[in-house]
């Protein structure tokens, strides 16, 4: 069976997951892979609730906020700008290839935007593989792991 | 009745442990007229084999320090573990991992590569590795096999208690020792399994007595790059200090003598990953919002992965660990 990614995504409430939503409701079509999960702001994300996506299976990390300047607590996407850029740099001494995590502004009228990052995140975690964090962990469930997929 | 057994042992750890429970000063002598010394290879003459000789759980308590490296530890770990009615990880190294555990970040032949060719003052022409077992002719020769990865006490038997430190303070050490002794004599309930001891339940900045504002960090500086002022928060002047991150209970020690936290008394309470709640306190107080000017920022904090890990990798959430 072909791979497919498994793609967690952090969409804030009031930019990037109404984005996404409008892509929904306008039928663009966008991949499946990617599973949404809403929070008040993606300054909300803490960086433990991406490095768990990625210990519990995920292949990539996607991360969503309102543009610079429009951010409805005034600077919570500054805030997730500056973790990720500092998470990538921590990713890349763990062995993990920083393109897996990705954050981009979306805002609420930007269905077509959302289309386009999401068809594009996916097509980039397809062509890097699988990640099996777990599986290169934890060698004893390792079995487990290529039964579940 | 005969006096409750204790036994101590460390692992791969530095001997600092041991040092900070002989700190406890003149205490150590009710810790020597209560408990039975059974084993304590920094301090007694015991053997391994005597301890195999014990009777299963006959140990009442067991402070074992140090991380798993190799298979000696190891061994000696579930050993203890099967003679100890109680069995705590004494120090970062047991709790967490702690310095050994920053080799998880590199392989075991790049340590061997490192150890025994390329440093400087080594001469093995014939590259000579230690082999865990060599024939002479007076028989076999062993030494304990040395693990892909460095793990915590917790990650390779069962552990009931945590002290956490790097190492335990003395007034720490002596305060758990004390409430043993009262556990013990007066049949008082044990603390719940898992509970760590000897610590606080807030972050090390709560016992910090510097002055702060609101962060705003335009760079962050090494300790030889900036003269400190002693009276004001040292993540304010752009050091990065753990304290955020980092359990409360050694009395804001460090800060105090004009140096960062480093964060040896681990996670605080309801933080499972320390590394990445400094990443995210960090990233807090940087004040940039143009993604170059936060690259630039980034880049003059040496080394993120190893100081903000620096006593936690074993228990990191992507724990690079061969469990």
């Amino acid at each position: 069976m072909a791979f497919e990614p498994r793609i967690v995504a952090f969409f804030c409430n009031w930019c990037t997951y109404t984005g996404a939503d409008l892509a929904g409701v306008s039928r663009l079509k966008s991949p499946a892979n990617i599973r949404i999960i809403r929070t008040m702001c993606s300054g909300r994300v803490d960086p433990s609730f991406i490095m768990k996506a990625f210990e519990l299976g995920a292949d990539g990390v996607l991360i969503g906020g309102c543009h610079p300047g429009d951010c409805h607590y005034a600077e919570g996407n500054y805030k997730a700008l500056r973790r990720v850029h500092l998470l990538k740099k921590m990713m890349r001494s763990f062995g993990i290839d920083e393109k897996r995590l990705r954050l981009e502004w979306i805002s609420a009228s930007e269905g077509d935007v959302y289309q386009h990052v999401a068809t594009e995140f996916t097509q980039t975690i397809r062509s890097l593989g699988p990640l099996n964090w777990k599986q290169h962990v934890d060698q004893k469930s390792s079995s487990e792991q290529a039964v579940v997929v | 009745m005969a006096k409750p057994k204790l036994a101590l042992y460390w692992a791969a750890s530095c001997g600092g442990c041991d040092v900070a429970v002989l700190d406890i000063e003149v205490k150590i002598l009710d810790v020597a007229a209560f408990f039975d010394i059974v084993f304590w290879p920094c301090a007694t003459d015991f053997k391994y084999k005597d301890v195999e000789a014990m009777p299963d759980k006959s140990i009442t308590l067991c402070l074992f320090n140090g991380s798993i490296r190799n298979s000696e530890n190891e061994k000696l770990a579930k050993l203890l573990r099967a003679k100890s009615v109680v069995l705590v990880a004494f120090g970062s190294c047991a709790q967490e991992g702690c310095i050994p555990a920053l080799a998880n970040l590199t392989t075991k032949e790049a340590i061997f590569k490192t150890v025994y060719l390329d440093t400087p003052s080594t001469h093995n022409p014939d590259k000579i590795f230690p082999q865990p077992v060599t024939k002479v002719k007076e028989g076999d020769l062993e030494i304990p096999v040395f693990w892909e990865k460095v793990k915590s006490l917790d990650q390779v038997v069962d552990v009931d208690y945590y002290i956490p430190g790097c190492p335990p303070q003395s007034t720490q050490v002596a305060a758990v020792i004390e409430a043993v002794i009262d556990i013990l004599k007066n049949g008082k309930p044990l603390p719940p399994k898992g509970t760590i001891l000897g610590a606080g339940d807030k972050t090390c900045c709560d016992e910090c007595p510097r002055t702060r504002k609101e962060k705003k960090v335009k760079q962050f500086y090494r300790l030889h790059e900036i003269l400190i002022n002693p009276d004001e928060c040292l993540l304010d002047q752009g050091i990065v200090c753990m304290g955020p991150a980092t359990r409360s209970g050694c009395g804001a020690l460090c800060v105090k003598a004009n140096v960062p936290c480093r964060g040896c008394y681990g996670a605080p309470p309801n933080v499972h990953d320390q590394g990445l709640k400094m990443l995210s306190a960090i990233s807090s107080v940087i004040d940039a919002q143009e993604p170059d000017e936060i690259d630039k920022i980034i880049n003059t904090i040496a080394d993120p992965t190893g100081t903000f890990y620096r006593f936690s990798m074993a228990h990191s959430t992507l724990k690079i660990a061969d469990l």
